[in-house]
């Protein structure tokens, strides 16, 4: 028995071990943001200070780019919840000729590489003669947006027994009356952390962004540009900072909604 | 006529009922517009990219012209072109070992050994980190890395920087310091896909019944036979669908190669810079055959190992 326990001692090491290297990279960037030093990365570290929250959030540019990429977020959010939902509505009871196909191109965009998505959507954007802009990001988002929303939703309705909708019929309710007091509160925690996802994974978006942003600037974008051109590092790592918070911050809520369910919000991006 | 009655005659409930009574009107509805927007705006612009990589590219006045050609495509087997596509790929396995292997111990304590809270905690460790900013997560690898930052701090107090120098001396590892080496590259990419792994793995493991393990004991076979023999093959499908992730994201990606390792383009590195500073769509359309075909590929040979039941 001597060395089954050491051997269990010796996987509890390794997983604990393995989960201290995920968060090893995010407490950096948390502890380097109150750093004083300015112009390199030595450690350890060489002080204390708040000045650089003050002058991040005095800054135009940091400014502009945050609220950029949080329009697109809320706009690509709003519309994957939408489709999302649509969708896994249709195909939850459904079964006819094609489905997988269809569940098959839901799934496409995050399967393939975003590069991919990002360059087809450039090209097709150029072959229609479509400008870049904001339009353009939003677009990019929600398509990879709407299979997070959908695989969310669809693993609720599945839980949700069709009984409760026919009742509800029965008892006099018209399709848009079940829906608004029978289905939409049944779904509801599950599409809330649907499209907490949904917003997590839109505002940190880069590869199809560089693609489809043209001249506008995201959050991530601007980001990627310090990185390429180091100057202002206090500044870019406070940003570093605010955009890792953004995004941990609806995993934690999608955690909580979805936690007494069978199916846990966010184990797949 | 009671109320009741009358609301039974609005034009809503109409529809409603139509729609009740028509399963298939219904399900057009429902299906029709996200249907449409994956047709037209997916479907429609990877049928134009793949399109356009038949247009040819006039390299003097950098404009395309829609003469078909397949000049594009034969140009990804051109000697420079396919060294690319090798770097990547090999980057991608060792990337997919690599995480496997890193992975399938977290996984296995979480299914089998953790208790129901220490179970709940790993869940939300994992997903954290696989949700927290890739932007984010690859600079900080930059700061993690860099030349007196702490990796060099930490090997320099344990006495160990001439081993490191050492290791970046080697040829297909090394690089001239961390953050441009290949190794450094490595390190970046299997942290940065790790957490995909992990948890297919999990849930493959939690699969397996546990007195499959207790039977193989039963019948004499040791920890490690019973290891091999029983949990590793029920739990290979886990591993290959999380291996379909790591595998592919590496192939796509093309931040990180910017950002850390040396010189040398990736997949995505090429199509980035032949759409940008190039303008030449057409050999990047061409290009991004290559991971499509590459992942195509590689999902057929992961179906064979039953890594769809595992997804």
């Amino acid at each position: 028995m001597h060395s089954e326990s050491q051997k269990s001692w010796l996987l509890k090491t390794g997983a604990w071990l393995g989960l201290a290297f995920l968060h090893f990279p995010i407490v950096v960037i948390a502890m380097y943001a109150f750093n004083t030093e300015t112009s390199s990365f030595s450690f350890p570290l060489q002080g204390f200070t708040l000045e650089w929250f003050a002058k991040t959030l005095a800054r135009e540019d940091v400014r502009s780019a945050a609220w950029l990429s949080t329009k697109v977020a809320a706009q690509a959010t709003g519309l994957a919840m939408i489709l999302g939902t649509m969708a896994s509505a249709a195909l939850y009871r459904a079964s006819f000729f094609g489905k997988e196909t269809i569940t098959l191109l839901f799934i496409l965009p995050i399967a393939l590489p975003g590069i991919v998505t990002g360059i087809a959507l450039l090209s097709a954007y150029k072959l229609a003669g479509i400008e870049s802009g904001i339009f353009t990001i939003v677009t990019g988002h929600a398509t990879f947006c709407i299979v997070v929303v959908y695989n969310n939703v669809i693993a609720r309705f599945r839980r949700t027994s069709s009984s409760m909708l026919e009742a509800s019929m029965d008892l006099g309710a018209d399709g848009f009356q079940t829906f608004r007091y029978v289905v939409l509160p049944n779904i509801a925690t599950a599409l809330l952390a649907g499209g907490m996802l949904a917003f997590a994974l839109s505002f940190d978006e880069i590869i199809v962004t560089t693609f489809t942003a043209g001249s506008e600037r995201t959050l991530p974008i601007w980001l990627l540009n310090q990185l390429s051109k180091p100057r202002d590092t206090p500044i870019t790592n406070v940003v570093a900072l605010m955009v890792m918070l953004i995004t941990t911050l609806p995993i934690f809520g999608a955690y909580y909604l979805t936690k007494d369910t069978d199916s846990v919000a966010g184990a797949g991006k | 006529m009671n109320l009741n009655a009358l609301y039974l005659q609005t034009p809503l409930r109409g529809v409603s009922n139509f729609l009740f009574r028509h399963n298939k009107v219904l399900l057009m509805v429902l299906l029709g517009p996200p249907l449409l927007w994956f047709v037209v705006i997916y479907l429609g612009s990877l049928l134009a990219l793949l399109w356009q990589g038949f247009y040819s590219f006039d390299d003097f006045s950098m404009t395309i012209l829609p003469k078909l050609t397949f000049d594009n495509y034969i140009k990804i087997f051109a000697h420079a072109n396919f060294d690319i596509i090798l770097r990547t790929l090999a980057m991608a396995c060792a990337v997919t070992f690599a995480s496997a292997l890193i992975a399938f111990p977290i996984a296995y304590y979480m299914a089998v050994y953790a208790s129901k809270a220490e179970k709940g905690f790993f869940y939300i460790g994992v997903m954290l980190p696989m949700w927290a900013s890739y932007i984010v997560k690859a600079y900080s690898w930059t700061v993690i890395l860099a030349k007196g930052g702490i990796v060099y701090w930490v090997l320099s107090k344990l006495g160990l920087v001439a081993l490191l120098e050492a290791l970046l001396s080697m040829p297909y590892v090394g690089g001239s310091t961390l953050s441009t080496s290949h190794l450094g590259r490595f390190i970046v990419f299997t942290y940065i896909w790790l957490p995909f792994m992990i948890l297919p793995i999990q849930a493959a493991i939690e699969r397996v019944p546990q007195n499959l393990m207790q039977a193989s004991q039963d019948l004499g076979a040791n920890v490690s036979q019973s290891f091999c023999y029983v949990l590793l093959p029920l739990a290979f499908p886990g591993i290959v669908a999380g291996s379909i992730f790591t595998f592919s994201l590496t192939l796509g990606d093309y931040i990180i190669p910017t950002l850390i390792g040396p010189a040398g383009l990736f997949i995505g590195n090429f199509v980035y810079v032949q759409q940008g500073a190039a303008g030449n769509i057409p050999l990047a359309a061409a290009f991004t055959v290559v991971p499509i075909a590459l992942i195509a590929i590689y999902l057929l040979i992961a179906k064979r190992f039953g890594a769809f039941d595992a997804l």
